[in-house]
């Protein structure tokens, strides 16, 4: 129990390495609202160092409630129902990290986004990545990585995309891609000469700021 | 007995043993009604000291059975203070650091004017001549008492159930003058099953022949069995069905068999007899009736165009909402609809949804995850407002 434990705190800190890119995005005192904001890690970085009026949305009440008690303005929400009741405009930067491959609805979510948000920050895990596509490929099973750890039947993430599909959805949605940064398997970032489908190979996360 | 306790009951409406702050011809009371209150009191109870700067003082609103005496010994039952698991000296809020305010609500019983204080046109208890008293009656008399601090903005307002409407209505009016707003389980409106119960428990009363149309001062009765029905059917909404199974089952009271008769066989019974005798020694019967027709009457949508969201148009006050999983008086779903409202006018909000079988009255009790929510929106509210911990 203690084990597994351990295995999943170490595997979202792995997660984690797109937060400071994200909050490389954000100018100072900027109006925030940060939806799947998890265990409350990207607000309190963004809150120390950037002085932001942060507020955050998050589906696990469990998690929400130890964020209000570490002071921080979190609401429990489901990203598919709930956006709806935020007025558009309403904040400087909607972000959206690591959560888009576990909506029900993406589609509608980046949509709403990018109404809430004057900018919108989306993070997600690129399933193009060469890992991903060897499973497939030479074992003709679903991946399970290290940032990946569920299998097929108990992921909470149903819709999986790459970081082609992404930018396809994004041009649907009539938005534009201000910047976009790929990290590799060590959190790094990968140079911005290179071609998109070096990204979409060779990147295991991917961090876009959008407007629209 | 009940002579001596109904000569009690009237004195604490009239001069009661905590502050009382009187009004005159010259500051009456406007009320939903349409009509003026004056003069009118309202008696209150402060512990703390307001800082220098009168940023450091926060305002308890109570619930419907509620007084001022929060945090202290009650005069009447001699029992702790209501909420005193979480208030006072070193307690999550502290008195050592904050300046806190309390005041029974008016159409109460311990000393703000309600039905069983004298209406000095009669020289008698106003009884049913006490124009009805809405939530925002009660608040409006509030700002009066926190004026009288020369308190610009509270740096908080908080209250559960009818005081959670009341930190919702202080939110909505007065924006400006409450800096932190803590509603918990409590909704934006009475629903209507919510009405049906209050509906019940004055029937209760009324049908009493005791309640002599109100007027039982002046016979010298009181409707204390009707009073007693009311609360023995209120206070079941205030728990769970879990929390019922889980303290009293199906035990029997004091007996190995049933009796085959009506007495108390079982102990939620027992219980419940014990409840609402007990509520009569402390509570005014017309005043219950006040109290829950300013809650059914509460429905802050309706006054503003059906549409919530504007109730709170604009607002710079930081919210905490707090709801109980097993609440079925004021369900998360009401909860819910306010932070969606308060999402709408971008107001800033956190809200906390607590797991517990305890039901409504959870909010009195001693719940840990309350206190750290609480705890973690206070401090971060008191570093926002520059208070020095």
């Amino acid at each position: 129990m203690r084990q597994s434990k351990a295995t999943i705190m170490s595997v979202n800190h792995a997660q984690r390495v797109d937060l400071e890119v994200v909050a490389d995005l954000i100018p100072p005192q900027s109006r925030v609202l940060d939806v799947g904001s998890g265990d409350g890690l990207l607000l309190e970085l963004l809150q120390a160092t950037k002085q932001v009026d942060g507020r955050g949305m998050e589906l696990s009440q469990r998690g929400v409630n130890e964020c209000v008690a570490r002071g921080l303005s979190v609401i429990q929400g489901d990203a598919d129902k709930d956006l709806k009741f935020y007025p558009d405009k309403g904040f400087d930067f909607v972000v959206l990290s690591q959560t888009l491959q576990a909506t029900r609805n993406p589609k509608l979510v980046l949509d709403e986004l990018l109404r809430i948000g004057n900018h919108a920050i989306v993070s997600f895990p690129n399933f193009g990545h060469w890992r991903v596509r060897l499973s497939l490929f030479v074992e003709g099973r679903m991946p399970v990585t290290k940032d990946l750890p569920y299998s097929w039947y108990d992921t909470p993430n149903i819709h999986f995309c790459t970081i082609r599909d992404f930018v396809n959805l994004c041009e649907e949605l009539g938005a534009t891609v201000e910047k976009a940064t790929a990290l590799d398997a060590n959190g790094q970032k990968i140079g911005l000469s290179m071609p998109w489908w070096f990204w979409n190979f060779f990147g295991q996360q991917a961090v876009f700021l959008l407007r629209r | 007995m009940v002579a001596l306790r109904t000569k009690r009951t009237n004195n604490e409406a009239d001069e009661p043993s905590s502050p009382v702050l009187r009004f005159g011809a010259d500051k009456p009371l406007k009320l939903d009604a349409g009509t003026l209150l004056s003069p009118f009191q309202i008696a209150y109870k402060t512990y703390g000291t307001l800082n220098d700067a009168r940023s450091n003082a926060i305002l308890v609103c109570h619930a419907l059975t509620g007084d001022q005496h929060v945090a202290s010994t009650n005069p009447v039952t001699g029992k702790p203070g209501w909420w005193e698991v979480l208030i006072g000296p070193g307690k999550i809020i502290d008195t050592s650091r904050f300046f806190v305010i309390c005041s029974n609500v008016i159409g109460g019983c311990l000393g703000s004017t309600g039905p069983a204080s004298t209406n000095p046109a009669t020289g008698k208890p106003y009884g049913l001549d006490l124009p009805i008293i809405t939530i925002r009656d009660m608040v409006r008399a509030q700002l009066m008492l926190v004026d009288h601090f020369g308190i610009e903005k509270l740096f908080s307002v908080l209250g559960g159930s009818m005081g959670g409407m009341q930190v919702l209505q202080w939110a909505s009016s007065y924006p400006e003058r409450v800096f932190s707003a803590l509603p918990i389980a409590t909704g934006a409106r009475h629903s209507s099953q919510n009405i049906a119960f209050h509906e019940v428990g004055r029937q209760a009363v009324m049908a009493d022949p005791d309640w002599h149309g109100g007027k039982y001062f002046e016979q010298g009765k009181r409707p204390e069995k009707g009073l007693a029905v009311a609360r023995m059917a209120a206070h079941i909404t205030y728990l769970s069905e879990a929390a019922l199974h889980r303290k009293f089952g199906r035990n029997l009271q004091d007996r190995e068999a049933l009796t085959f008769g009506f007495d108390a066989d079982f102990q939620i019974e027992s219980y419940l007899r014990h409840q609402g005798m007990t509520f009569v020694d402390r509570f005014d019967a017309n005043s219950y009736l006040y109290m829950t027709r300013a809650m059914d009457y509460f429905d802050l949508a309706a006054d503003h165009g059906g549409r919530l969201a504007d109730a709170f148009a604009g607002t710079k006050t930081r919210f905490c909402l707090v709801s109980f999983t097993s609440d079925w008086l004021f369900p998360t779903e009401e909860s819910r609809s306010v932070v969606h409202a308060l999402n709408a006018a971008g107001a800033s909000v956190s809200f906390v949804e607590i797991e517990t079988d305890r039901g409504h009255d959870a909010f009195l009790l001693d719940e840990p995850e309350l206190f750290a929510a609480i705890n973690g929106f206070i401090a971060s509210a008191a570093r926002a407002r520059g208070l020095s911990a």
